[in-house]
């Protein structure tokens, strides 16, 4: 009983310390991040959708998903490269990490565009 | 001080233009040394393969692309067809279609030929030059310009891509190294550009070639080493994740791969190695913002909750897996995989000669020196390791392995080789040149030479002995030396680095010799490799040529018979071979063929390979039903070709076994050995290869010796009753037959033999029948 409360509480503790932690990093950082979890979040609500329904146009679900996916994992290069803290990207400009964003998204949403069917 | 920046900022100058005057040399290198077979043969497409990618081109520059996507080819696998568009790996093709365009609208009025023929070594240039930029990445240009000299000339590289010699391979080599150099230099950078262009790299490949497999399985390698061995950074992150994404998508986007790169287990590890550096990643970030002490409680908690997930998923992973038929692999990566799976499961896999292992000598062969340089290359790279460097490291292992299951897949190991020995060679002449520097007491002044200097000239005594094209560049370097001695007094003084470098120097005597040595070792290698591109691998192999002492023979007997055929039958008639000729019998006669090297179906491969191995009356009746006209047999026993059609014969038995069970291959063999003469079986005497092959053999020399077998052939006067000989070339090489019409007989008589073969025809149109079409 002792040992379950003590992990509980260790949760806790680790939740607060995460927030704290998160609830420091900058504004832009965190849009970002909300960017991210709202492209997961579609990609399972695809996932979702694809179980209850069928896979039947695969071409369509395969290109949504992996929009999805795309998307976040380029927010999340993005976010590692504008990050102030990551020191490997000390002499790369924000605006040069946004701009191969850029050029990422398009090449990947024209191939998605292709491939929609 | 600006002033000695200045002078360094002018010699980096200099050294890049030198540095890009040494690519080009090389590039005209790569380029000519390829250009033997043209020279000593004449400007034709090679080989088998290449005619069929030949004919794809002609009529892709013909109709256009739309209509080369929607192709469907009624002149091969009759009465199936097959769909062009979405069966052919379309990279070689609209490369040199696109080629040929670009080169029109310019008012250069080349040939498809000429266009097609030369775009090999046009790409071994270009690989040459990736292979460059791909060492340059891993250790300096010194050791980048010895690796790309060394691909230039690697024998197994020119053995696919010589002038004339038109495959996929041509192109994908170029595509490999390039798609590894864009992301090594992602890794080194981590910027998402060079990502983006390594996914469009990768796309390259996936058109090209059907080994694209290889990247999509050591990319994920090489990122799973990272992550175990404790060396993830972000910048691995921006190499590997959004790769995955886009390499996927636009690899399904090429017809013939589609969903496989979604659903077959050759992708699963890219996925996942996905999964897992997306869970490493977070590790690492909340690792990043957590204390340690706090850090430690979250691994306790998370460990158990996790892994019970990754159980799970593993779980439903292999369950899915295990589910498809044949596990998800297709049949050519579990040859791959399992070196024995080939010879137990699918002769058609092993009857190609490229499929088969390599034996010992032919590494030596097909890399030569490199064999040896290649271990102080992987030493060279350990010291020190970096990611990039693991990365070439894991490259050679698996391209060994590969490369020992199929001898096709030495062409992947041969630039592995090369990238691992320019970067061992390039350490060597960089440790003995300067220990030398150092003893030299004239020339103490040259000792800090920076590094980039000093590998650079490493390239230089080894680039003398190539050609005399470089003649002049390392004259310009001696020149570059002098100026250099001018200004470097001024430098800095003797200092601590000075002091390091000299715990490495080696003797002087032996530093000399060493040097020497090496230089010889080159020289040896390019001996070898001139003597590999001018007489081994540049024979085009539809025209032949043999030296004796009467003088230079040459056999020109393939395209006698496929224009004889083109000006003499119909333009629908049907023409059976074994399915080697196919591709060429389509390319240059134009006429139908029932199967072509393309192998995808066993059964109509099986079909024409019982025809060929039944009595003369059962396999009339089965080309009858497939309507053939012409049948086509190669035969070099007149003149000692060995690659002719009996010595593939047993395979033709053993395929068409492999369906038509009534087809045995002991019949075929006396005591387990293959033999034509009076001691072979009577069912070999009596099959239709047999009888094809060595009527009228006997007119010829009156004995009827055969000399490629070494023997006289055991039945030498027989009579042809269902075909008649139309057609036989100058060293009967190629043999044409038409099939007789069919005798008007009594019609109770043709009732019985009907029925009598009824067992076997039924059994064929099942088979037939499971075809797709």
């Amino acid at each position: 009983m002792a040992k379950t409360s003590s992990t509980t509480k260790d949760a806790q503790d680790l939740f607060h310390a995460i927030w704290s932690a998160y609830s420091a990093t900058p504004t832009n950082l965190k849009i970002i991040d909300l960017y991210v979890v709202f492209a997961v979040f579609t990609a399972l609500l695809q996932v979702v959708y694809m179980a209850l329904v069928g896979t039947f146009p695969f071409n369509s679900f395969l290109s949504g998903v992996l929009s999805c996916v795309g998307t976040a994992v380029l927010a999340v290069c993005l976010r590692i490269q504008v990050n102030k803290e990551n020191k490997e990207f000390k002499d790369l400009a924000p605006e040069r990490a946004f701009a191969d964003f850029v050029l990422c998204n398009l090449v990947l949403h024209l191939v998605i565009m292709n491939f929609l069917g | 001080m600006a002033a000695t920046d200045a002078q360094s900022s002018l010699r980096h100058a200099f050294g890049n233009v030198l540095v890009f005057f040494i690519l080009i040399l090389i590039g005209v290198l790569a380029f000519s040394i390829r250009l033997f077979s043209v020279i000593k043969y004449e400007s034709v497409i090679h080989e088998f393969d290449p005619y069929f990618n030949y004919r794809v081109t002609q009529f892709l520059s013909k109709n256009g692309i739309y209509d080369f996507w929607n192709w469907f080819d009624d002149r091969t696998w009759y009465p199936l067809g097959r769909v062009i568009g979405g069966t052919v790996y379309p990279g070689l093709t609209l490369t040199a279609g696109t080629l040929w365009w670009v080169l029109n609208s310019l008012n250069i009025p080349l040939s498809v030929e000429t266009v097609c023929v030369f775009t090999a070594p046009i790409f071994s240039a270009f690989a040459s030059w990736a292979t460059y930029l791909l060492t340059k990445e891993v250790k300096g240009s010194g050791a980048g310009l010895t690796a790309a000299l060394f691909l230039a000339m690697v024998p197994s590289y020119i053995s696919r891509s010589v002038a004339g010699s038109y495959d996929n391979e041509a192109v994908a080599i170029f595509a490999l190294i390039f798609t590894f150099y864009l992301y090594i230099k992602t890794l080194n950078t981590g910027s998402l550009f060079y990502a983006t262009l390594n996914s469009i790299a990768y796309f390259y490949m996936v058109c090209s070639w059907g080994g694209y497999t290889f990247i999509i399985n050591l990319i994920p390698m090489h990122a799973l080493l990272c992550v175990v061995t404790g060396r993830y950074s972000s910048r691995l992150y921006i190499a590997y994740a959004p790769f995955v994404i886009l390499g996927t998508l636009l690899a399904s986007l090429v017809p013939v791969v589609g969903f496989n790169a979604v659903m077959t287990s050759e992708h699963f590890a890219s996925f996942l190695v996905f999964i897992l550096i997306h869970v490493v990643a977070l590790v690492y970030y909340i690792k990043g913002i957590l204390s340690p002490k706090m850090f430690k409680v979250a691994v306790t908690l998370v460990v158990s909750g996790g892994l019970a997930v990754c159980f799970a998923m593993i779980a439903v992973l292999i369950a899915m897996v295990a589910s498809s038929p044949t596990m998800g692999w297709s049949g050519r990566s579990l040859s791959l995989l399992d070196p024995t799976y080939a010879s137990k499961y699918i002769p058609i896999i092993a009857s190609v000669s490229e499929h088969q292992p390599p034996t010992w000598p032919s590494y030596f062969m097909d890399i030569n020196v490199l064999a040896f340089l290649v271990p102080a290359g992987i030493i060279a790279c350990f010291s020190p390791l970096s990611d990039a460097s693991s990365f070439v490291i894991l490259y050679i292992v698996t391209s060994v392995y590969f490369s020992g299951v199929m001898v096709r897949l030495m062409l992947v190991l041969a630039p592995a080789a090369c990238i691992l020995s320019g970067i061992a060679l390039s350490q060597a002449f960089d440790v003995f040149t300067r220990s030398i520097k150092f003893q030299l007491p004239s020339l103490s002044v040259d000792s800090h030479v920076d590094a980039g200097g000093a590998s650079s000239e490493s390239v230089g005594p080894d680039d003398t002995v190539k050609t005399d094209k470089t003649e002049d560049a390392h004259k310009e370097r001696t020149s570059k030396k002098s100026r250099k001695k001018e200004k470097e007094p001024v430098e800095k003084p003797p200092s601590k680095s000075q002091i390091k470098k000299r715990l490495s120097v080696l003797p002087l005597e032996t530093s000399i010799i060493a040097i020497i040595l090496l230089v010889l070792l080159g020289a040896f290698y390019v001996v070898h490799s001139v003597w590999a591109a001018a007489e081994a691998y540049s024979a085009p192999s539809i025209v032949l040529t043999s030296h004796s002492h009467d003088g230079l023979h040459v056999f020109d007997d393939f395209r006698e018979a496929y224009a004889w055929l083109s000006h003499n039958t119909e333009v629908d008639d049907k023409v059976a071979s074994w399915w080697d000729y196919g591709y060429q019998t389509t390319a240059m006669a134009n006429r139908t063929v029932i199967v072509d090297n393309n192998t995808w179906n066993n059964t109509h491969i099986a079909t024409v390979g019982t025809a060929m191995s039944s009595p003369e009356k059962a396999a009339w009746e089965i080309f009858h039903s497939l309507d053939v006209k012409y049948v086509l047999v190669v035969f070099g026993g007149l003149v000692g070709y060995p690659s002719d059609d009996i010595n593939k014969f047993l395979w033709m038995v053993r395929i068409g076994g492999g369906v038509f069970p009534h087809i045995k291959e002991p019949d075929y063999l006396r005591d387990g050995q293959y033999r034509i003469d009076s001691m072979a079986t009577p069912t070999m005497l009596n099959s239709l290869m047999y009888k094809l092959s060595y009527y009228r053999f006997v007119e010829t020399d009156g004995k009827a010796f055969d000399r490629v077998r070494r023997t006289e052939i055991g039945k030498k006067h027989f009579k042809l009753t269902h075909f008649e000989e139309v057609f036989t070339t100058h060293h009967w090489m190629v043999r044409l037959y038409k099939l007789k019409p069919p005798k008007n007989r009594i019609r109770g008589k043709i009732k019985k033999t009907k029925s009598k073969s009824t067992p076997k025809t039924v059994s064929k149109r099942k088979g037939l029948k499971r075809n797709p079409f």
